[in-house]
């Protein structure tokens, strides 16, 4: 188990390199650059000229891209052009909204998407069958800023029960001790500041879980179709086991393999689905402050972002991998 | 056992759900009273810094602008330079010394007195800036306006405008410039030269910057500690949550502010915006769509419409793929003939909107009735494509995508316009989208792969030279024209201490620029900001500068 938690580890720094170096080569190739970000319109070709002479954007890519790798091995990722703040305090102050936000989706997506997936596997071929695996495939097939839209004005503007922008409301006077708001509120104990930061993540958080949620439903809906048709079942079941035991330790179980591997691939379109929706919601989150850092050229922001979004990447699914060994105990025998 | 327990669970979340739910609830109706009012207004940016010195953009600004304030500023609701920290200025004859009497028993938020020293401290620093203060980046304003510095590093930067500046006594400033220019003193309205307290800069190391030029940190005063004279004072900036938080500065000389909180939070999306205010999340906002503006209308909503302050034209590049026809000035005249501006202004423009026949807006010193008015005519246009031998001409069109200007508010609708008018002139049309930052810009702006394209310009400040000096002070990849004689009316015209000579001279260069016509001007749209039914007393300004020391929350 440790090699194989090593090896994995080892394969990230080759992986990071090549990454590295892909997204520096296609970042400067974009037509514009930070200068004309900065300058919008009073941009003039003297200011401009000036600005790529000061970062020394004038220079040859491969002096640029070794002056970025020196700094990274030094462990630091440069600031931000655009705000100016290092690269490492702006992902650490907007990562857990993301990852607030990332739970809040796969909590939403998970808690529907097996109970739809399952129930529809037992059910095949029924009208709760089709429009089970219909309604979430309709789901993601909306787009993200138009399901937000659309949820916002029905369940905030019409009924007032959701707040639509922002982690919490801005006359909260909360304390922040690690950046995680809901954690935050729990343990200052300032529980109305806890219960505002969740509001805020519901609205979000169901437009986020529209895109796992069909894999999810479809993936449990074939996993359970496979399993119940095993001997063990049968066996199981011919034995007077009571259908709510046969279900869950039978069946479910069994079926969780691929859909946990599912889980951990989706996490990765997640972090990408995060992007649109934190813009919908003015949710202050790593994936809208890409979006900005792109408009802005903000090549800093962009290589250290998407670094440490793949290392997280690379994490999550070694630590899926580990969880099989919990959910199927034959693994572990290996 | 499972199941019962999981019901069970499924049975606290619902309750725990109903019971935040409770909750926010109460939070949202806990909106104080009477002068305990807080004001949440809804930005379209993240303001980028505190210091207003190195700031140069609009949501920044309209921050700072709450919290500090500057010698002279905008006239409310208006362009005009009137009394600000100075109550009166005036200068020699030659207009090279401008003494300042300066307002009295003014306060910092920090206790300290403002006088002339203060403001000597501030002019001081932006002068004598070294380093990374010098970067384009970082001192953008000081350098748009007073070009260089006591020393400059870069052989690009330009000598400085500032010279010196004295404080004889604690009520006056005298500022030195080495040459007259009618961007003195009107500039000064600039919240990029508004004062700071001399202790504060000091103590929170305002000149500290860090890093290299590739990787500038901002120092503490930049980032948490502003200090300035204004009638709101700095509480905090939630970077996580997206929100800075003023609070009324009850030691303010001036009127005290009504609203006891002013909170600017950032929703960059239109639609959000809109819906965060019907939600009752934040009580305004700004760069309402026009396209919102009935439905919020009749929501009950207010829409504040600005004086339009801008300007949308057509460029036409001399330099581009069809320079063989755009240089010659039949084939402009041709473009802007062919124009239907009136229907434009008419089918996307809000209430309030102009055609504009200068490039520079109506009520400008130096706007110019008189100029050549090129009025829709398809024959007029083909006719002066005949005369200058023009045939089959194709231009390549570019327009930018993902965006709204407050002086362009649909620009594919208005791209399609054009070029529909365009293509009944004969002329047809090579669509180029493009995003709008950085890749339009950076299109239209440089090199010279582009014929037509639409941009406009927001003022600064009360000068047309803002403008149309903006535009055509010098040759530019943007037009691809190179005309020393309108070049050199600039410099005479920016020159001339007298103002009313150098208005009657920017009348001239108005005439001279729609005759030479190096693009055509489209429209003057007025932008809106919305506040619901609650809020009252602000006034909308053409150069965004709205006083919220001002406004009421019911």
């Amino acid at each position: 188990m440790f090699r194989f938690i090593v090896r994995r580890l080892l394969q990230l720094i080759p992986t990071l390199f090549g990454l590295s170096l892909l997204l520096f080569v296609w970042l400067h190739r974009l037509p514009g650059g930070p200068e004309t970000a900065i300058l919008g319109e009073r941009s003039t070709p003297e200011l401009r000229a000036r600005i790529r002479e000061e970062m020394g954007l004038d220079q040859p890519i491969w002096v640029q891209y070794g002056r970025f790798m020196k700094r990274v091995l030094s462990g630091d990722l440069g600031t931000s052009i655009g705000t100016k703040r290092p690269v490492t305090t702006e992902f650490l102050e907007r990562f857990p909204g993301t990852v607030e936000l990332t739970i809040t989706a796969l909590i939403i997506a998970v808690g529907i998407g097996i109970p739809l997936g399952y129930i529809a596997a037992r059910r095949r071929g029924t009208w709760i069958d089709q429009l089970s695996v219909g309604g979430a495939l309709l789901g993601i097939c909306i787009p993200v800023f138009f399901l937000g839209y659309i949820v916002k004005e029905v369940l905030a503007v019409n009924f007032g029960w959701f707040p639509t922008t922002g982690r919490q409301d801005v006359t909260i006077d909360a304390t922040r001790v690690t950046g995680f708001f809901v954690l935050d509120g729990l343990l200052t104990r300032e529980w109305d500041a806890a219960a505002d930061a969740i509001m805020h993540l519901i609205l979000p958080g169901i437009v986020l879980a529209s895109i796992p949620l069909a894999s999810i439903v479809r993936i449990t809906r074939a996993s359970v179709l496979e399993v119940v048709q095993e001997d063990y079942v049968r066996t199981a079941e011919a034995k007077g086991l009571t259908e709510q035991t046969v279900r869950s330790r039978h069946i479910l179980r069994n079926a969780m393999l691929p859909v946990a591997t599912t889980i951990g691939l989706l996490t990765g379109s997640l972090l990408s689905g995060a992007v649109l929706t934190e813009t919908v919601f003015a949710f202050s989150g790593i994936g809208a402050f890409i979006v900005e850092a792109i408009d802005r050229r903000d090549y800093p922001v962009l290589m250290g972002f998407i670094m440490i979004v793949a290392v997280i990447y690379v994490l999550v699914n070694l630590l899926v991998d580990l969880s099989y060994s919990l959910i199927d105990p034959r693994v572990r025998v290996r | 056992m499972r199941a019962p327990r999981l019901r069970a669970a499924f049975a606290v979340a619902a309750v725990a759900s109903l019971v935040v739910a409770g909750c926010a609830e109460s939070d949202r109706d806990d909106s104080g009273s009477g002068s305990d009012k807080t004001l949440v207004f809804g930005a379209a940016g993240d303001a980028k810094v505190l210091d207003p010195t190195f700031a140069s953009d609009g949501e920044t600004f309209r921050v700072l602008r709450q919290m500090y304030e500057g010698l002279v500023r905008s006239e409310e609701g208006g362009t005009k330079p009137v009394a600000g920290l100075a109550e009166s200025w005036s200068s020699d004859a030659a207009g090279l010394v401008w003494t300042f009497k300066l307002r009295k028993g003014v306060k910092f938020h920090d206790g300290t007195d403002f006088n002339g020293e203060a403001v000597c401290v501030n002019f001081n620093r932006w002068y004598n800036a070294k380093g990374l203060m010098q970067s384009p980046d970082v001192t953008a304003y000081w350098q748009d306006i007073f070009g260089g510095f006591a020393k400059n590093e870069s052989d690009k930067l330009p000598e400085s405008l500032f010279k010196s500046c004295s404080a004889p006594d604690a009520g006056t400033a005298v500022i030195t410039i080495s040459r007259v220019t009618s961007k003195f003193p009107a500039a000064l309205m600039l919240p990029a030269f508004s004062i700071s307290s001399p202790e504060a800069l000091k103590k929170y190391n305002a000149d500290g910057l860090g890093g290299t030029a590739d990787s500038v940190t901002y120092p503490e005063y930049a980032t948490g500690h502003p200090v300035g004279t204004g009638p709101f004072k700095f509480v905090k900036w939630d970077t996580a949550n997206k929100s800075v938080e003023l609070e009324r500065n009850d030691a303010y000389y001036g009127e005290k502010a009504k609203v006891k909180k002013l909170i600017f939070k950032t929703i960059s999306d239109v639609n959000a915006r809109k819906q965060a205010l019907k939600n009752g999340e934040i009580q305004g906002y700004d760069l309402v769509d026009p396209a919102d503006i009935p439905g919020l209308k009749s929501d009950g909503f207010n829409i504040l419409p600005r004086p339009a302050f801008n300007v949308l034209y057509l460029a036409i590049n001399q330099s581009g793929p069809g320079k063989a026809a755009t240089s010659n000035v039949k084939v402009r005249q041709a473009i802007a003939h062919a124009i239907n501006r009136e229907a434009i202004v008419k089918a996307k423009y809000p209430d309030g909107s102009s055609v504009a026949i200068n490039f520079q807006p109506p009520g400008l010193e130096g706007y110019n009735d008189g100029v050549t008015k090129y009025e829709y005519s398809t024959e007029k246009a083909k006719q002066l494509l005949a005369e200058a031998g023009v045939t089959n001409l194709k231009l390549k069109f570019h327009y930018p995508t993902e965006v709204t200007r407050p002086y362009m508010p649909a620009p594919k609708d208005i791209y399609e316009l054009i070029a529909a008018d365009l293509t009944k002139a004969g002329i047809t049309t090579e669509a180029v989208p493009l995003k709008w930052n950085p890749d339009y810009l950076n299109a239209v702006q440089t090199g010279a792969d582009h014929d037509l394209h639409l941009l406009g310009w927001t003022g600064d400040y009360g000068d047309a030279y803002n403008f149309i000096g903006t535009f055509f002070d010098r040759q530019k990849d943007e037009w691809g024209f190179n005309n020393p004689t309108l070049f050199e009316a600039f410099k005479k015209a920016d020159s001339e201490p007298d103002a009313t000579k150098r208005t009657a001279q920017y009348k001239e260069i108005n005439k001279q620029v729609m005759d030479f016509l190096p693009g055509v001007p489209i429209a003057h749209g007025p932008p809106s900001l919305v506040f619901n039914k609650s809020v009252s007393g602000i006034k909308a300004s053409p150069l965004t500068d709205e006083r919220f020391v001002t406004a009421e929350v019911k």
